[in-house]
C-alpha cells in the first residue's frame, strides 16, 4: 500500500530560509578566528615560463609578514582525476597559465600580505605559448605538461557502436555541420574563501566553500603527506557552485600548510579576478556531426567528433572529454553512433565542469542539427524528434540504460503550451520559435577515483528528548540538499523538516558523501537518508509494538505519533516512541548508505555517462530580432522537465529557473575570452573580461518570462520516485535560440553565443547569395586512436569492446591511504 | 587614535555606534571586519554585482564603494537590522518563503535594494521591481521568485498597513 507523500513534494520554507534572509549563514569568508592570519597569492604574470628564481627577502623583511611559502614547500602534485595530477599548490618548475600561483604570502593583515606579495620577485624564462585547441594540435612542442597522450594532446578517445559507416553512407541523405561552443564561466557570486587552523586536538582543520568537501579532504592528505584520519574538511555554505567548487584548489591546500607552519588560523578570500583565473568552467568545444537521415525523418547513424580546449591542467578534463559524447544516444535512439574526443592543453585557466558538465555543447549542435533536418525534410521538429526518441526501460546504442522517460509528454506539453505549431514558420519576421531536448544524469554511476565504497552515507541519531539528527557529508551549494534530506528523513519517521537537526558537509563528523556534482546529490543522499531511516523506524516500532501489544506490521509512524492502524488513537508520541526505543536497544542510532547499481557498459569509457536514472527536458523559446541592428530579445520560455517526483516544489521551480536564466546566459552574452598583452609587456594571454561588469551575465532586465511544467512520472531508481533538477533544464536553452533565430529571421548561427554581431554577420552572408550562417566551416584532422569497437544491444552485443583487452573485474575497495610518515607517498587504491 | 585612523558615529540597525578604523577602509570592509556583521557579503569589491548593498539613510548604497568616512553621522541599516526584534521584516518571510534566497549570498543586497524601493514605491510594478534590482546579480534564482518575493512582501506590507 503506498501512503501518500506529507512532505515530499510539499510546498515548504527550505530549512535553511531563515538564516539566509537573516544574514546569518556563516559562508567561508565571514568566518574569523583569534590571531588569524591572511593569505595573499602571488600569481605569474606569464602564461607560460620556466621559473628561474624567486626572491622573497624583501617580503619577509616586511613588518607584520609571519611566511613566504613557495613550491618548494610543495613537493607533491595533487589533482581532482586520478589520472591527472598536474598541480602542484604552487608552481614549482614552471607556471603555465597567467593566474598560476608562484608564491603564497601570510601575515598579519590582509593589505600587508598584499603589500608584501608584490615585493616578491620572480625571475621568468618565457616559452612559447598555445592559444587554444588549434594551436596546441599545431605546435606538439613546447609540451605544456609532460604527460598525457602526445604533445599538448591531453587526451583522445574514439569509441563505435555498430556499423556507423555503412548506416550513414546508405542513408537517403547525411547531414554534416559544424559548430562551436565558446567556454563561459560559473560566476558564483561568492569569491572562494578558506579558513584553516591546527584545532584544540592539534590536527588540521579547512573550512572552505567547496563543494566537494571529500575530495578536498583526500588532496590535503596527497599533497601534505598527513594521515587523512587527522585532517578535517567542512564545507561551509557555497554562495553558488555551478561545478566551479568541485575541484580541490591550490588556495586551500596552501592555507593548509601555512596553518601548520605558523600555529596560527590562516585565511584566504580570492579577489573576483582570481576567481576568473581558477575557472574550471565550460570548455570552449568544436564539434562536427555527421548524421545519416532517411527520407521519413528515422536518424541512421551519428558520427560526432569533438575537439576541447582544456586550458593548463587536467581538472575533470577526461571525463568532460567523454562526456562531450556520452548523451547523444539517450536522447534519441540513435541505431549506430561513434564519438571521437579529443582535449588539448592551451596556456588560460584550465576548462572544467560546469552546469551541464560537457553536454551542453553537444546538446546545442546536435539540436540545432536536428532542427536543420526537420527543415530540410519539411517536418515539423517536434515531430521529428518525437518518432525516435529513445524508449524508456531500454539500453542505449552506446550502453547507457534508460529506466524512466517522460520526453515524450514534454515534448507534448511546451508545443501545447507556446502554441509552437501554430507560430513555428508562420510568425511574421523578426519573431520566432525554436524548440530543443535534453538529458541529464541524476548522479554519475562511478565515483572520481574507482572503489567498491558507497557514494554516501547517512546516520541518524536519536535522544530521549525526541531529537533526531541527521548526519551526511552532502554539501548545500545553494541547491537545497540540506532540505532535501531533512524532508527525507521527516518523510519517513512521520516529523516535519523542523524535527530533524541537520550536520553535513563535514569530513570530521559526516559519513561520506562525493559531493554536490553531476546531480547526485537528491538520489544518492535521499536513497542513504531512506534506508537509515527505515531501520530507525523497525527498531523504535518493535518497542512500541511490544509496549502497545499492537503487532509490528501495523506500526505507523506520522503526525509525530507512533500508532496502530488500525485504531489510531492507540499509540504514543514520537518522543514516547524513542524513549521506549531507547529502553529496549539502547542508545539509539542507525545508518544507511547508496551506491549505483552496475552499468551495462563494459568498455574503456563506458564509466562515463552511465546514470541510476535520466532526467529530460524540452523547451521552447521565442524570439524577437530586431532587422536593422540583429539586437535579439527573448519574450517567452516554455519548459517541461520530466523529474519523476517533485521534493518541493518551490526548490525545484527555483532550479529550472535558474537553469533557464543561466543556459539564456550562455546562449545570449557569456563567453570566456582572452586576448594577448602586447608584447612588450609579456606577450601574455590575459582574460578579456575577468570583471562582473565586462563579464557579460543576465540581471533581472533580461530574464524572460518562464512557463515551467514538470513530468512526475516516478522512477523505481529514484528515492520516491525523484529525478534530477539542477542541471537538465539548463541544456535546451543555448539551441533553443539558435533554432528562434532562424524561425525568426531564417539565418543560422552555429556558435555560442548567439549575438547580434553572428546574427548580422550571418545576414549579410545570405544577402550576398551565400550561405546564410555564421559558424565553422570546417573541423580540424586529428589522429585519432583505432576506435573501441562495441556492438549495439540490437546487433547481439555484451557491452564490452571486441578490440579491447577484457579489464579487470575486481576493482582496489579501499578508500584512501597514506602512511603519516611518507612525504610524497602515493595515495592507494587509486586506479590509474 | 593611531596614525591614519579614522573614527565615525552612526545610527547602526538603530543602536548608536562609533568605531574606530584605518582610514582607507569601506564601509563594507568597517561593517564586516570591524563589527563583525558579516551579513553584508561581497562579490567583486568594485560596485559590480550588488551584494553589499546596505542602507544609508534609506538609500541603498554599495558599501564597497563607500568609504566609511563618508558614512559618519547617518543612519545605516544592514541586513542584520531589516527584522522588528524576533519578527522578520516581510521581505524576509517573503524571499524565505517564495525561494527567492537559493545559496543566500546575493539576498542581502535585494533584500536591503528592495526595502528601499518598497519604501519609495509601495505599488511597484513587476518592470519596476526589475528596474530597481538591476543592479543586484543573482546567480541562482532566474529571478522570477525574488519578483515573486518582493510582490508578496509589498501586498502584505499594504495589508498590514491598512489594520
Amino acid at each position: 500500500m503506498k501512503t501518500p507523500l506529507k512532505v515530499i513534494g510539499q510546498a515548504r520554507r527550505r530549512v535553511d530560509g531563515q538564516a539566509k534572509v537573516l544574514g546569518q549563514t556563516k559562508f567561508a569568508d565571514d568566518l574569523v578566528f583569534t590571531r588569524m592570519l591572511h593569505c595573499r597569492l602571488l600569481r605569474s604574470t606569464q602564461p607560460h615560463a620556466v621559473i628561474k628564481g624567486i626572491d622573497a627577502s624583501k617580503a619577509l623583511a616586511m613588518e607584520g609578514v609571519k611566511a613566504v611559502l613557495t613550491g618548494a614547500d610543495f613537493p607533491v602534485s595533487y589533482g581532482i582525476l586520478p589520472v591527472s595530477q598536474d598541480e602542484f599548490p604552487l608552481c614549482r618548475e614552471k607556471v603555465r597559465m597567467v593566474g598560476d600561483p608562484v608564491a603564497a604570502v601570510v601575515a598579519t593583515s590582509e593589505e600587508i600580505a598584499i603589500e608584501a606579495a608584490l615585493l616578491v620577485r620572480v625571475d621568468y624564462e618565457p616559452l612559447k605559448t598555445i592559444s587554444d585547441s588549434l594551436d596546441a594540435l599545431k605546435n606538439p612542442e613546447p609540451r605544456i605538461h609532460d604527460y598525457g597522450d602526445h604533445g599538448n594532446v591531453h587526451k583522445a578517445v574514439a569509441l563505435e557502436f555498430g556499423n556507423v559507416d555503412a548506416a550513414i553512407d546508405g542513408a537517403d541523405r547525411i547531414f554534416e555541420d559544424h559548430f562551436f561552443f565558446q567556454g563561459n564561466t560559473h560566476l558564483p557570486l561568492e569569491q572562494h574563501a578558506a579558513v584553516a587552523l591546527m584545532d584544540t586536538e592539534g590536527k588540521l582543520c579547512l573550512w572552505s566553500s567547496t563543494q566537494t568537501p571529500h575530495y578536498v579532504h583526500r588532496a590535503l592528505a596527497k599533497a601534505l603527506a598527513i594521515a587523512p584520519h587527522l585532517i578535517r574538511v567542512v564545507a561551509t555554505p557555497n554562495g553558488g557552485g555551478f561545478g566551479g567548487k568541485t575541484d580541490p584548489f591550490n588556495h586551500e591546500i596552501v592555507v593548509a600548510k601555512a596553518a601548520m607552519l605558523t600555529g596560527r588560523p590562516v585565511k584566504i578570500c580570492l579577489t573576483r579576478e582570481e576567481v576568473f583565473y581558477c575557472h574550471r568552467g565550460r570548455h570552449p568545444v568544436q564539434m562536427k556531426f555527421r548524421t545519416g537521415v532517411n527520407k521519413d525523418g528515422m536518424i541512421t547513424g551519428m558520427d560526432l567528433q569533438t575537439l576541447l580546449d582544456g586550458g593548463a591542467y587536467g581538472s575533470y578534463g577526461v571525463a568532460s572529454t567523454f562526456y562531450t559524447g556520452a548523451l547523444q544516444p539517450v536522447t534519441y535512439a540513435l541505431p549506430t553512433y561513434r564519438f571521437r574526443g579529443c582535449r588539448t592543453f592551451s596556456n588560460k585557466p584550465p576548462s572544467g565542469p560546469k552546469r551541464g558538465h560537457g553536454t551542453v555543447q553537444p546538446r546545442f549542435g546536435q539540436e540545432v542539427q536536428m532542427d536543420k533536418i526537420a527543415v530540410a525534410l519539411g517536418m515539423d521538429p517536434a515531430e521529428l524528434r518525437l518518432k525516435q526518441l529513445a524508449p524508456a526501460n531500454s539500453i542505449t546504442a552506446n550502453w547507457m540504460k534508460i529506466s524512466t522517460s517522460g520526453l515524450r509528454r514534454c515534448i507534448e506539453e511546451v508545443v501545447k503550451r507556446s502554441g509552437f505549431h501554430e507560430k513555428w514558420g508562420k510568425l511574421p519576421k523578426g519573431r520566432g520559435v525554436g524548440l530543443a531536448c535534453s538529458t541529464y544524469l541524476t548522479g554519475a554511476g562511478l565515483p572520481i577515483y574507482w572503489n567498491d565504497l558507497p557514494q554516501t552515507g547517512v546516520q541518524l541519531q536519536f535522544d530521549r528528548s525526541g531529537a533526531v539528527v541527521a548526519f551526511c557529508g552532502a554539501t548545500d551549494c545553494g541547491q537545497g540538499s540540506d532540505d532535501v534530506l531533512a524532508a527525507t528523513v521527516a518523510e519517513v519517521l512521520g516529523l516535519t523538516t523542523r524535527d530533524v537537526r541537520l550536520v553535513t558537509g563535514d569530513t570530521g563528523i559526516t559519513p561520506v558523501d562525493l559531493g554536490s556534482y553531476s546531480s547526485r546529490v537528491t538520489l544518492m543522499m535521499g536513497h542513504a537518508a531512506i534506508q537509515a531511516a527505515e531501520r530507525a523506524k523497525a527498531l523504535i516500532g518493535t518497542a512500541v509494538s511490544k509496549k502497545l501489544e499492537i503487532p509490528l506490521d501495523r506500526i505507523v509512524f506520522a503526525g509525530a505519533r507512533v500508532f496502530d492502524a488500525s485504531d489510531p488513537a492507540k499509540g504514543v508520541s514520537f518522543q514516547d516512541a524513542v524513549i521506549l526505543g531507547e529502553a529496549m536497544h539502547g542508545t539509539l542510532g542507525t545508518s544507511g548508505s547508496y551506491k549505483p547499481p552496475p552499468s551495462p557498459a563494459k568498455f574503456k569509457g563506458g564509466g562515463v555517462g552511465p546514470s541510476p536514472a535520466y532526467s529530460f527536458t524540452a523547451a521552447v523559446v521565442e524570439v524577437e530580432v530586431d532587422e536593422a541592428t540583429c539586437f535579439l530579445d527573448v519574450k517567452k520560455v516554455w519548459i517541461a522537465h520530466d523529474i519523476g517526483q517533485v521534493m518541493n516544489p518551490i526548490l525545484a521551480r527555483g532550479q529550472v529557473e535558474g537553469s533557464v536564466y543561466m543556459g539564456l546566459g550562455e546562449a545570449l552574452m557569456e563567453e570566456s575570452t582572452f586576448r594577448r598583452l602586447p608584447a612588450n609587456l609579456s606577450g601574455a594571454l590575459v582574460h578579456k573580461y575577468p570583471s562582473m561588469l565586462e563579464y557579460k551575465s543576465p540581471t533581472t532586465l533580461e530574464m524572460p518570462e518562464v512557463d515551467t511544467v514538470f513530468i512526475e512520472d516516478p522512477d523505481p531508481n529514484g528515492p520516491f520516485g525523484a529525478k534530477e533538477v539542477g542541471q537538465g533544464p539548463l541544456l535546451p536553452m543555448p539551441p533553443c535560440v539558435a533554432n528562434a533565430v532562424y524561425d525568426a529571421i531564417g539565418v543560422r548561427v552555429d556558435e555560442s553565443p548567439v549575438t547580434p554581431e553572428k546574427i548580422a554577420k550571418a545576414v549579410w552572408e545570405k544577402d550576398h547569395g551565400r550561405e546564410a550562417r555564421f559558424g565553422p566551416k570546417s573541423f580540424p584532422v586529428i589522429e585519432w586512436p583505432e576506435a573501441s569497437k562495441v556492438k549495439t544491444p540490437a546487433e547481439g552485443g555484451d557491452g564490452t569492446a571486441s578490440n579491447e583487452k577484457p579489464r579487470k573485474s575486481k576493482l582496489l575497495a579501499s578508500g584512501f591511504r597514506l602512511a603519516p610518515d611518507s612525504p610524497g607517498a602515493k595515495v592507494e587504491g587509486v586506479k590509474s | 587614535m593611531k596614525n591614519g585612523e579614522q573614527r565615525i558615529d552612526i545610527t547602526l540597525n538603530g543602536d548608536k555606534t562609533s568605531v574606530t578604523f584605518p582610514g582607507f577602509k569601506t564601509l563594507l570592509e568597517v561593517l564586516r571586519e570591524e563589527l563583525n556583521l558579516t551579513g553584508t557579503k561581497h562579490g567583486c569589491e568594485l560596485g559590480e554585482c550588488g551584494a553589499c548593498a546596505v542602507l544609508v539613510d534609506g538609500k541603498p548604497v554599495l558599501s564597497c564603494l563607500m568609504l566609511a568616512v563618508e558614512a559618519d553621522g547617518t543612519k545605516v541599516t544592514t541586513v542584520e537590522g531589516l527584522a522588528n526584534d524576533a519578527r522578520l521584516h516581510p521581505l524576509q518571510e517573503a524571499f524565505a518563503d517564495c525561494g527567492a534566497a537559493q545559496c543566500g549570498y546575493c539576498t542581502p543586497g535585494f533584500l536591503c535594494t528592495a526595502k528601499a524601493l518598497l519604501d519609495k514605491k509601495p505599488h511597484a510594478t513587476r518592470r519596476e521591481i526589475a528596474e530597481g534590482l538591476a543592479g543586484n546579480i543573482c546567480r541562482c534564482t532566474g529571478y522570477i521568485q525574488i519578483f515573486e518575493a518582493v510582490e508578496q512582501a509589498a501586498a502584505k506590507m499594504e495589508a498590514g498597513a491598512k489594520k
